[in-house]
This record gives C-alpha cells, structure tokens and sequence, in this order.
C-alpha cells in the first residue's frame, strides 16, 4: 500500500493527514475498550435494572446531542468546499448544543436523580458512566473551542482542515457512545428499587 | 566531547518536571484542604488530597518538561519544526535528559530507565527473598514484605514494559527503514509519562504500602493504606504510555515503510511488535478502568466492589484480567520476535516458516483476549465459565508450538557460532519451553484448584518472564550494542554474565516449583520448617543473589565499553537487516542519507547472490505529526 511512496509524497500535508487520520481512529478504538467496559458492568452489575431517572429529561439531552452532530457534519463539509460562514457556525452551534448537553446531565439529572454515587450500586453504576461521558464531551467542546477560534482566525481551507475533521469525527464517536449509554441508562430493563 | 561544556541543571526537562511535580503535588493537597475548608468540612484529609495532589503533579510534570509545548503551538495554528536537532551548546549526554523526538534517543531513555526501574525491583526481590531463606520471621515486617512483594511485582512490570518500549522505539523505524516513528511528540511524550508514572508507584512505598501484591484486588485493595493509591495511580499513567506507544507503532508500520518493504518482508521482529502493539492499544484501558473503579470507591464511596452495596469483586477480577492475562503477551511476543530474528544470523540459514511465525504472533495476541478467566478458577466466578476457558487457554498452545517448531527448523543442520547474543537467544528457548511446559497444569481446572496460588505459580511464571522476555532482551542489547554505541561489548564478560545468569535460573524456578509442590504458598513471609524444604528456599534465595551479581556484571561490561570498548565494525555480525548496512552508531537521521530498496527476501541466509536490501536507489521518508 505505502510501499513505492516518494519522499515528496510523504512530506505532503495530503500524506500527514492520512496518517494522522490513521492515528485518530485507533485512539478512538482504544477509547471504545473504557465505554465497552463501562456497559459490561453495567450489565454486570445491575442485569435486568436500571436506574431511577427523569425520561423527559433524557430525551431532550439526547435530541440534543444527535442534533449537534448533525451540525458538526454539515460544518465540517462546509469548510471542505470552502464555505467559511456555514462552517463557522455549524461549529458555534455544535459547540452550544454540547455545554447545553453537560448542563442537561450534569447540572439537572445529576441533581434530580434520587440517588448519590455512594448510596448504591447503581448509583455507582450512573455517575460512572455519565462521567466518563460527560467528561469526554468536555474534552470534545474544548477542542470544538479551538477549532472555533481558529476558524475564525481564518487559518483553514478547503484543502487544509485536519484539526476540524479530527474535532468533527470526535464529537460523532462521543455522540456514537451515547446511543449506546442512552438505552442502557435509560430504557433497558425495570427500574430497580 | 570537551570537558568546558557545562550544563545548568535546571534546564533539563527531567529535573524540570520533577521540581513541578513537588510543586503540583504542593497546589493539588492545598486545593483539596482549601475545598474542605470552606465546604464546612475538617480541613486535613489525607486520601483525597494525597491523590488529587499526586494527579497534579504528574500533569505539573508533564507541563513542566515540555512535553506538550509543541501540542499548545499547534493548537492555536502556531508552526512547529519537524525536524530534530540537539542543542550543540550542550554535551552529548544532556539530550537524553531532555525532550528528543528522535526515536533513537527515546528508545534509549526508554532502555536506561528499564534498567534503572529494574534494578530496583530486583533489590526488592532480594530484601524478600532473604527473608524467606530460612523460616521464621528474620529480617523484615509482615506489612513491609507484603508491599516489598507488591512491588516487586509491578515495577518489574513497568521495567519490562520499558523494555519493550526500549525495543520497539529503537528498532522498529530502523528495521522498516524510517526516519522516525509516525507521530515524534506523541513518542515524546508516552516515554516521558512514565517518569512521573513509576514516581508514584515507588512513592507507596513511604505512604503505609499496599498489602494487595500487585494484583491490587478488592476488597483487600479498598482498605489498604494510602499507598495503593498512589499504585493504583502510577499503573494508570504507565497504562496511558502503552497505550499511546501503541497507536504510534502500528501508524509508523503501516505508513512508513521503505519502498519494497511489503509486509511479509519485514524483518519479523516487527511483526511481533505490531501483535503487541494491538494487545497494548486495547486490552490496557480495561486495567485502567478496573484501578479508576476502585479508587473512586475509595474517594467517592462508589460501591463497585462493595458487598454491602450490592458491588461484587469479580467484576475487578474480569476487569483486570482482560488486560493482565494479554499483558503477559505484551512482555513476551517482543521477546520471542527478538529470538526468530537473531537465530537466522547466527545459524546463517534462512528463517524456518516466516509466515507461520509473523501469523503466530498475531494468533497468540487475538487467543490471549479470551483467556482471562483461567486466573479466577478458585475466585467464586461463575463455574460454567471454567471449562471454555480452559480450552479457550490451552489453544494458546498451538501458536507458541508454531513458534517452537520454526525455531528448531532454523537451527536444523545450521552452522552455528556461540556469541553472547546467540547464548542469550538459546537460553531463552530452553527456558521459555520450561515456562510454557508448566503451564497446562495450571490452565487445567482441575490441576490448577490445588496450584492456584501456591509457589509453582511463581516458578512458572519466573520461567516465561525471564524466556520470554528477559534473556531475549539481553541478547537483543548485547546484538545492537555496537549500534547504539559504535563500540564493542567485552564478549568474555558477556559469556561470564550468561553462564552465571543460565543455570543460576534454573535452580531458583525450579526450586520455587518445588517448594510450590510441597505446599509453599505465594507472598506469604513465613513456613512452616515442617514441610521441609527450607534448603531449597536457601538454594532459591542464593540463585537470586547470583542473577542479581550476573546483572551487576552486565551493567559493568556496557559502562566499561561505551567508555573504553573496542570501536565497532558496521555489521559485526554479518546481518542482512537494512540497520547493519549503516555505520556504527547510527546517524542522527537513520537513511537520510543512504536511502534504501527492499528487493528480496530478508532471511535468506546461506543463499547465493540473495539480496535483501539494495543502497542507494529510494526516498527518504518523513515524519508527520
Ligand atoms: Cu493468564
């Protein structure tokens, strides 16, 4: 595959980015090891219960976030074609979505929940998973961060954006783990209790 | 090197880290008690400030040595240089203090601190080991041998996977014919975390240790001093470095080849590299998350663990094992790579069956994930589980024979010469078969109930280390030496290190399987002198003092040659790999300058006219970031 590549290839920003791409997605199978550990305990240790939580709530934090990756798609593919306005905000609105994503869980359903983490298991079991989450979605929204200013800073193109793709297919990977952590919070098995 | 070349300490990136990590250790206890204080709460608590200050530290430490000056530019569009240089003003020995992105210089901070790190697990071992020469309680205290034992135990684990580390960074780019690895201040900064990382580990020792061994199991584990959370922190930040290690080689395999170097015609140590690297990318997070859950349930009182909370122990078990059974793979699949690839030059015959063992290694890394649970026949784990994992365990048998196999194969009716790399590489084949042969009984559920913790465990596992990975990682310093270094080892002291080191060995692994057999259980201080084998406890404690004199008298040998050793030849031992056709030591940027073709096979050893590599036709590679 690489091997008759020339040294003018390799020291192309084409060529980086591919690689870098490469990088990007092995963390991102890496990092699916501590979200699949997370439900095997999940599993493990609450079966066929689930938590006491707010189901309104849990809907509208979810629309939210699959509502924001959208918006990072079409930033993303804006900036591909050039289109620096459409990019810049596709990238403030995804960034919104996500603060208003952590306060939805953090501020509220961990407020609102009946229960601490050090009560019970399955208290344990929740503010585990949600916190690993939400702290990668802080991760995800400081990086949108930069991007942001970056972006407005004018430094990408359509043929240089590496930094947005790479924020753009992170945030879809947090968003991908959530719809796995949505049903298994909220709608799997009986409420326990 | 002139002698007027002076350094200010202080501008190392090593003592600069560490002075931030004292200072972020400061800010992190002065956060939490601040915290308490004005939340209403007793100021002093030593747990959560203990730890929270340790976790500053290191991020002080990683700041503060730079690690991630380069990652701040780059985020806010700033450039950065590609390119490596140390600084001239400096002598040559101050580069390996501070940040290099040069894979060379990191594979060699890696190696030094592998020996350093080992060092001191080894003089743990020997504290331990003379307590338990005779029976009765002579030298130390049940707490204190219960953490010397600890750690014993996980800083030979951090020493090996530096060592691997060692290994991977050096070589890999040289044998794939690179400039470097594929992303330079990642490598950076995965060796560099470990610093801090191992800091912490040794730090429990002085914070009431851990009496876990280092397994660190609940509930043991969630009332142990404060030391097992600074183990258990440590662990996590060397996780973060295999981890990081990882990705990086596999892009480096995948996207920097020379041209011509097709897959199948790597040199096949990086075919092991890749294996582990799949294990080290993946399998780690879980012991990561395994030590998160429990420090959490000490922090926060989350009840993961916790009966009375309806947490239960095994899931840590599951856990921890999902990556501690792999890791022993992550130890020995570079091992194993370094024997397939030193036999062929010593025996000077074309390696038996290459495919077979570049498919082994990946076949022993993908079985290894479904092994885990043969460590938890005894634990109460769910029993329907014991039978397939037992098979699941025993089929490990069938790639490591493989290997087996072509090793004989490429010895069969070979010429062969007796260096001390080549002594080191067949005694680690005949170790390393002492170390698989002990292992069905242990993988059998029904032998394994009786063996289950008892001393043979700890022969048997002795065994695959030192096969697996310790004698080949000598053979593979003694092979490269006139590499790194451009100078000669002393190849009597060489084979004085081997001959003491061998058949000292196999007294002490032997000697613990006996002692196991007759009813010693492990990391317990004391025995009862009615079982009868205080002698060979005395006999496995005296081998131990004759390996740790033989490391000794490898230590001595490379400081004497880097200082006043014979100046090497280019290809001493008369290898087709691409890093023997360079000059000794290897120039700063590997191929730049004699780039290369692969337009054969590489082990055709003993062939006419077979060529592997051809000079002077190809385009250097470059870094990305
Ligand atoms: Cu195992």
């Amino acid at each position: 595959m690489t091997t008759n590549v020339t040294s003018e290839v390799r020291a192309s920003y084409a060529y980086k980015t591919a690689t870098n791409r490469l990088g990007l997605w092995l963390f991102l199978l890496s990092d699916s090891f501590v979200f699949g550990g997370l439900l095997v305990s999940r599993f493990y240790l609450l079966g066929n219960t689930r938590p006491h939580l707010d189901q309104t709530l849990g809907l509208i934090v979810t629309a939210m976030l699959l509502v924001s990756s959208f918006f990072m798609n079409r930033a993303e593919t804006a900036i591909a074609h050039g289109d620096e306005k459409t990019f810049l905000r596709g990238t403030l609105i995804t960034l919104v979505l996500g603060v208003a994503f952590l306060l939805g869980v953090v501020g509220v359903e961990w407020r609102l929940a009946p229960f601490g983490p050090a009560d019970d298991v399955v208290g344990a079991v929740f503010y585990m998973m949600t916190g690993m989450h939400a702290f990668h979605v802080l991760t995800g929204v400081i990086f949108l961060g930069i991007v942001y200013r970056n972006g407005r800073k004018g430094l990408y193109s359509a043929e240089k954006h590496w930094q947005v793709e790479a924020a753009a297919v992170y945030w879809h990977f947090v968003d991908v783990v959530w719809i796995f952590f949505y049903p298994a919070l909220y709608l799997i098995g009986t409420v326990a209790g | 090197m002139s002698a007027t070349k002076r350094v200010n300490i202080f501008s190392l990136s090593l003592v600069r880290g560490i002075v931030f990590q004292i200072l972020g250790t400061l800010v992190g206890i002065g956060v939490v008690t601040l915290i308490r204080l004005l939340m209403g709460l007793p100021a002093w608590k030593a747990e959560p400030a203990g730890v929270f200050g340790a976790f500053l530290g290191v991020l002080f430490f990683l700041v503060g040595a730079g690690t991630i000056r380069d990652w701040y530019k780059m985020a806010l569009g700033e450039p950065v240089s590609d390119h490596h240089a140390a600084d001239p003003e400096q002598p040559g020995w101050a580069k390996y203090f501070n940040i290099s992105y040069d894979h060379k210089v990191i594979g060699i901070q890696y190696g030094v601190t592998s020996v350093v790190v080992m060092l001191l697990a080894g003089s743990f071992a020997l504290i331990f080991r003379a307590e338990l020469a005779r029976a009765g309680l002579q030298l130390i205290e049940l707490d204190m041998f219960n953490t010397l034992v600890g750690l014993h135990g996980i800083v030979m684990i951090a020493s090996i996977l530096l060592g691997v580390g060692a290994m991977s960074n050096y070589l890999v780019p040289l044998l794939i014919g690179a400039s470097d690895m594929a992303f330079p201040r990642l490598n950076a900064f995965a060796y560099w975390v470990n610093v801090p990382g191992a800091l912490l580990v040794v730090s429990s020792l002085f914070l009431g240790g851990f009496d876990t061994g280092w397994t660190g199991y609940p509930p043991l584990s969630a009332r142990a001093p404060l030391g097992m959370q600074m183990f258990f922190l440590g662990v996590y930040f060397i996780g973060l470095s295999s981890i990081l290690g990882s990705l990086n080689l596999i892009v480096t395999v995948i996207r920097m080849r020379a041209p011509g170097m097709s897959y199948f015609r790597m040199p096949i140590f990086v075919w092991a590299a890749v294996a582990t690297s799949i294990i080290g990318l993946t399998a780690t997070q879980l012991i990561g998350l395994s030590f998160q859950m429990v420090m959490f349930q000490r922090l926060f009182g989350m009840g993961f663990f916790d009966p009375a909370k309806g947490g239960n122990v095994i899931l840590f078990q599951h856990l921890f094992w999902f990556y501690s059974h792999p890791a022993v793979y992550v130890f020995i699949l570079p091992g194993l790579g370094i024997i397939s690839e030193l036999l062929p030059v010593f025996v000077r015959k074309p390696l038996f069956g290459y495919k077979w063992i570049a498919m082994s290694s990946l076949g022993i890394a993908l079985v290894g994930f479904f092994v885990w649970a043969h460590h938890m026949f005894t634990a109460g784990m769910e029993e329907y589980l014991r039978v397939p994992f037992m098979y699941s365990t025993l089929l490990v048998a069938v790639p490591t024979g493989v290997k087996f196999f072509s090793w004989v194969g490429t010895m069969w009716r070979g010429r062969m010469s007796f260096e001390t790399p080549m002594l080191f590489t067949l005694g680690a084949v005949s170790i390393f078969l002492l170390g698989g042969l002990t292992g069905p009984p242990n993988a059998t559920v029904a032998t394994d109930l009786h063996l289950q913790d008892s001393y043979w465990i700890v022969g048997h596992f002795h065994a695959t280390m030192f096969g697996g990975f310790v004698f080949p990682w000598f053979a593979a310093i003694y092979y490269w030496f006139p590499k790194f270094t451009g100078k000669m080892y002393n190849e009597k002291l060489g084979k004085l290190h081997f001959w003491l080191m061998f058949p000292a060995f196999y007294l002490m692994s032997l000697g613990q399987m006996r002692v196991g057999l007759l009813g010693m259980r492990r990391r317990i201080a004391d025995y009862d002198p009615a079982l009868g084998f205080d002698n060979t406890q005395t006999l496995v404690t005296i081998a131990g003092y004759v390996i740790a004199f033989s490391v000794l008298l490898f230590l001595f040998n490379l400081v004497r040659s880097i200082r006043s050793g014979e100046v090497a030849v280019a290809n001493p031992w008369n290898s087709r790999s691409p890093e023997f056709q360079l000059p000794s030591p290897i120039p700063e940027h590997n191929y730049a300058e004699h780039p290369f073709v692969v337009v054969g096979e590489p082990y055709d050893y003993g062939l006419a006219d077979a060529e592997y590599v051809r000079f002077g036709a190809a385009s250097e590679p470059a870094a990305a970031d």
